[in-house]
């Protein structure tokens, strides 16, 4: 059944167009900044934005941070939304399980069709904006050193030390924010754990979005009330008076895959956003498993 | 194949199944007709296992529903209502994923299953066209061949000659009875009683969600002891069957007898040209009319004193009885 999502999956045109559009965001950026080499000041914009005309084999994780508030989780937001919604409302729903495909099985394989769809925008940003990186921003104007990293607005864990320096020494290795300087293998690792991160990340909304897309036979309502969520949560998470429930918000370890690009990597908040997209799994998609599981398919 | 015990489901406050008991026995051609809204699509959803029953019971296949819904399902070939397939894939790459999706479906005989279930609906030649792109019919012809690809024991098949041209009905009648003779039985639910009476061997009727009325085709269209005669000579012919003549309309009689061997014999004696001879059978009309009341599509003010049937014998004038050679 798995196998019979991701084949839907890949052979849906309107995949193609959201990944690609995800894909297009970063390149304008990079675009506007090649050409009027104006980069944000430190201290303000998008993570790592600040430091990518030094170091182009940043812009990859400088892409991800500029799809990951809004593009990446409305992208998932549709799928997952759409996932029994749209099979429902499509008449679809009632010939596979009639055929039959356990309810149970249907919801894990959408499950499973929603995150390869994740992941696979999250490679697809990575690969296209390496290559933007490389070949528009390039690693030529090598000379600004000490760019700060408090770039990365309302990322910086507490309790994760003073503000680290992110700077490039002229012909050396790309520089942690911490300082101290990486290998390009390190480099690679970072960004795919960052990338498995993100792609973790959605995992919470997707699970919201299938547990609506149960609940109505209207793929849009389902999706946009799974962003509503999300907005919600990231109101939530910069409100002082929510710090009560800050830390079972969706969105609150987001911008934990910043750490992977410590020396040494930080780890606690990566896993605490790794422990709450599990929760967020667990519950929702229970819910979504009590629903469809009893519900009468009248669609 | 299929009992259900006094199944019954509530959705809300609304009734829309009531204690029905069906018996589709193997090899019937079972035709569940009534109005629209009288439930038959709910009652078809429950024996799939997609419509939780409220209270009764049902097996299918000997296996109770829902329990064993996974074990019976792959035996049974459904058209629920309207087909429904992804529109930006083929016809025959839908019929593939559909087969792939559940088990039972062998990957090793899937291409040639596929290609059997399309030359069976008649969309052998089939191209790579999407199935956007597919007119009415053919969207109903890939529901049958979707129904068809895991060579199913038992059909359960909702309005399956909805938005065919007359051709494509009867293609498919021919195919569903061909498919019965090699022992497939057939469930079909349809408010067209043409259909019905054509196809079916058994017939179901479901009004306001109750089953009013299941029996043998053959045994409720028996005799009506009624004769319809056509002639060249009306006259003579009134004059030979003196008294015995109810009603005439030119050349057209209607005779009051039980036999009519004796009535064609008594007319040749007499050397009455007889060009047509029958016994008159109730029409499925009446019998369908005569048990059920409106749809729920429609809202009329009931008329005082009109009893629920009635429109059975006001009609009954115009339909003239099917006519068998006697």
């Amino acid at each position: 059944m798995i196998t019979v999502e991701l084949f839907k999956l890949v052979r849906r045109l309107r995949t193609w167009m959201s990944i690609g559009l995800i894909c297009a965001l970063p390149l304008v950026v990079a675009i506007f900044i090649a050409v009027t080499h104006l980069e944000p000041p430190p201290g303000s914009g998008s993570a790592f934005l600040s430091a990518v005309l030094n170091e182009g084999q940043l812009y990859p994780a400088a892409a991800l941070a500029l799809v990951l508030p809004v593009f990446l989780p409305v992208a998932v937001a549709v799928v997952a939304g759409e996932s029994v919604a749209g099979e429902a409302s499509a008449g679809t729903l009632r010939y596979l399980l009639a055929r039959p495909v356990g309810r149970t099985r249907l919801l894990v394989a959408k499950l499973a069709s929603v995150t390869a769809f994740t992941a696979l925008a999250v490679v697809a940003v990575t690969v296209t904006s390496y290559a933007t990186g490389v070949l528009i921003l390039g690693p030529s104007r090598a000379a600004a050193v000490g760019t700060s990293p408090g770039g990365i607005t309302g990322s910086i864990a507490p309790g994760a030390g003073g503000a680290p320096t992110a700077g490039l020494q002229p012909g050396a290795a790309v520089t942690s924010l911490s300082g101290a300087p990486l290998t390009t293998l390190e480099l690679a690792e970072r960004v795919l754990g960052a990338m498995a991160f993100i792609t973790v990340s959605m995992l919470g909304v997707a699970a919201i979005a299938i547990f609506l897309s149960t609940l109505t036979d209207s793929a849009l309502g389902a999706a946009l009330g799974a962003l509503a969520v999300l907005v919600a949560s990231e109101v939530l998470v910069t409100l002082n008076a929510a710090s009560a429930v800050q830390p079972y918000l969706p969105t609150r370890y987001w911008l934990a895959w910043i750490d992977f690009f410590r020396q040494p990597i930080f780890w606690r908040d990566i896993q605490h956003g790794f422990e709450i997209q599990a929760v967020y799994v667990v519950v929702f998609l229970g819910a979504a498993w009590a629903n469809f599981a009893t519900k009468d398919i009248t669609a | 194949m299929i009992t259900t015990e006094k199944l019954t489901k509530r959705f809300g406050r609304i009734e829309a199944v009531r204690e029905v008991s069906l018996d589709v026995r193997e090899g019937d051609r079972y035709g569940l007709l009534g109005p629209n809204g009288s439930g038959k699509s709910t009652l078809v959803r429950m024996l799939l296992g997609l419509v939780y029953a409220t209270s009764g019971s049902i097996s299918v296949l000997g296996e109770p529903i829902p329990r064993h819904v996974g074990r019976v399902l792959p035996s049974i070939g459904a058209l629920i209502e309207e087909p429904a397939a992804y529109p930006q894939l083929s016809g025959r790459a839908n019929l593939r994923l559909l087969d792939a999706a559940g088990p039972h479906g062998s990957r090793r005989t899937r291409r040639r299953r596929v290609d059997e279930a399309l030359e069976q609906v008649g969309l052998a030649g089939i191209d790579r066209r999407p199935v956007r792109a597919y007119s009415l019919g053919m969207r109903q012809r890939l529901g049958l061949a979707a129904a068809l690809v895991r060579r199913p024991r038992l059909l359960i098949l909702d309005e399956p000659t909805n938005g065919l041209d007359p051709r494509g009905i009867r293609d498919i009648r021919e195919l569903l009875t061909g498919l019965n003779a090699e022992g497939v039985t057939v469930f079909l639910s349809s408010h067209l009683l043409g259909e019905v009476s054509a196809l079916c061997t058994r017939i179901g009727v479901l009004d306001s969600g109750a089953l009013v009325l299941q029996d043998e085709l053959a045994a409720l269209q028996g005799p009506t002891g009624r004769v319809l005669i056509s002639t060249d000579d009306p006259e003579r012919a009134v004059a030979t069957l003196d008294g015995l003549v109810e009603r005439r309309d030119g050349a057209d009689l209607v005779v009051r007898s039980p036999d009519p061997v004796a009535l064609n014999a008594r007319l040749v004696a007499a050397g009455v040209p007889v060009r047509s001879l029958a016994a008159e059978r109730r029409s499925l009309e009446e019998i369908v009319l005569g048990v059920t009341g409106a749809g729920t599509d429609q809202f009329s003010v009931p008329a005082t004193g009109a009893p629920p049937g009635s429109a059975a014998t006001a009609d009954s004038a115009d339909v003239s009885a099917e006519r068998e050679p006697s």
